[in-house]
């Protein structure tokens, strides 16, 4: 009787282990991260991606999509080559749609925005995103309004 | 100046000599967990001491530092005005670090301590001289279901501590400070990656831990000199050799595996 109960005080403590696993693998990390590789992926020419990373998301109207799952330097053109994995459930990209880096808030992570474009064509595995903008960078923004207002300043005086 | 030397050198390889007799006890202790096949039952009677015993000052602690971390982090992100984040605060605190740490500290004091007495006092009143005299292998029968269910028991509670510890962010972020519930799940699952901090942080981690305090504790154990100051001096080691090597190996760890390079 006694090996009983401690059978099933044991039984009731690994259960517990077993169930906090869950909780942190469901509740606080997000399993569809694992899906990771089934989008299907395409590729967009940046400028400038400013601080965008691997991982970051790629939202449509603000929706995650996909992911970023690869950043590169083109060395013929220096341009970034970033890849995109999209999830195939959303497969009705129009080939002209435009991708622009855009910042979560003032200080937030980067992202990759989408803006579906008109055509009857849609974006395929492999396929190429022309349309893009780069990343907004601080520093040249606020450079060119010191020298506009500068610029401004002059003829004034 | 010879003297001093001399002491140096004394100390070096009083502390080798140790770390080699170490070694070769845990590879001892290896060895004998063939024979937890034959009898379970010792394993489960461990488990139960090492592991059931510890839930409730797991509990309450991480509980406890749950919400801590909640107020210290909405008192630190409100000036942001980014609570909303405060989910992925407390969780990836918890999961890369708290968690694994804090309960491996816990369980060097409550347990860790406890396997130390016992072995050092089993020493002490020659039960395992005697067990050796019949022909009863104390690794096989003492010291090896105690090493094997506390290196089961440290993830399991580290998952336990960690798991309610987000529940005690949860409960003084969202149902006490009111921070939007939604976003308190949403940006932590956005941020907590399964196998990169979950699978790191809690399992690897706490193994690591784990082998570390049970390893010490039984250790200290058995080469406690067979006296009442012996087992207290043997006891106290256990628990200051077992907080020093989770720290030191947790940041070895970190850095291996958060690490920017």
């Amino acid at each position: 009787m006694r090996q009983k109960n401690l059978e099933l005080m044991v039984g009731l403590f690994v259960a517990l282990g077993v169930a906090a696993f869950l909780i942190l693998a469901l509740k606080a990390s997000d399993l569809t991260s694992l899906g990771n590789d089934q989008g299907y992926r395409i590729t967009a020419r940046f400028e400038n991606i400013g601080g965008l990373k691997v991982r970051a998301p790629v939202t449509l109207s603000g929706v995650r999509i996909g992911r970023v799952v690869g950043i590169d330097l083109d060395p013929q053109s220096y341009e970034a080559v970033v890849t995109l994995s999209i999830d195939p459930r959303h497969n009705r990209l129009p080939t002209d749609s435009g991708a622009s880096i855009l910042t979560s808030g003032l200080l937030g992570e980067q992202y990759v925005g989408l803006e579906p474009g008109g055509m009857d064509d849609y974006l395929k595995d492999g396929g190429v995103i022309r349309l893009t903008q780069s990343a907004l960078v601080l520093e040249k923004l606020i450079g060119r309004v010191l020298t506009s207002t500068a610029a401004g300043d002059a003829p004034q005086k | 100046m010879t003297a001093w030397l001399t002491g140096i050198g004394g100390f070096v390889l009083h502390n080798l000599t140790r770390l080699g007799r170490a070694n070769l006890f845990l590879l001892r202790l290896l060895g004998a967990l063939r024979f937890l096949f034959r009898r379970p039952g010792l394993l489960i009677k461990q488990l139960y001491v090492v592991g059931v015993l510890s839930l409730p000052i797991i509990l309450v602690s991480g509980l406890f530092v749950g919400m801590v971390l909640g107020l210290q982090g909405y008192a630190n992100l409100v000036d942001f005005g980014a609570t909303s984040s405060l989910g992925t605060v407390v969780a990836l605190s918890l999961i890369r670090e708290m968690g694994p740490v804090l309960t491996a500290l816990l369980y060097a004091g409550r347990a860790g301590s406890a396997l130390t007495a016992e072995i050092g006092l089993m020493k002490a009143t020659e039960q395992l001289a005697s067990m050796q005299m019949m022909a009863v292998d104390p690794f096989e029968r003492v010291l090896a279901p105690r090493f094997l269910a506390g290196c089961l028991a440290v993830p399991i509670l580290t998952g336990i501590f960690t798991a309610v510890g987000i529940l005690g962010g949860y409960l003084v972020a969202v149902v006490q400070l009111g921070v939007d519930g939604g976003a308190f799940w949403a940006q932590m699952q956005a941020k907590v990656e399964l196998f990169a901090d979950v699978g790191n942080g809690v399992l690897i981690k706490s193994a690591v831990f784990g082998l570390l305090a049970n390893w010490v504790a039984l250790f200290e154990g058995y080469e406690a000199l067979p006296t009442a100051e012996g087992v207290s001096l043997a006891t106290t080691r256990t628990v200051v050799i077992t907080s020093l090597a989770v720290l030191g190996w947790d940041f070895l760890l970190t850095a291996l595996m958060f690490g920017v390079w």
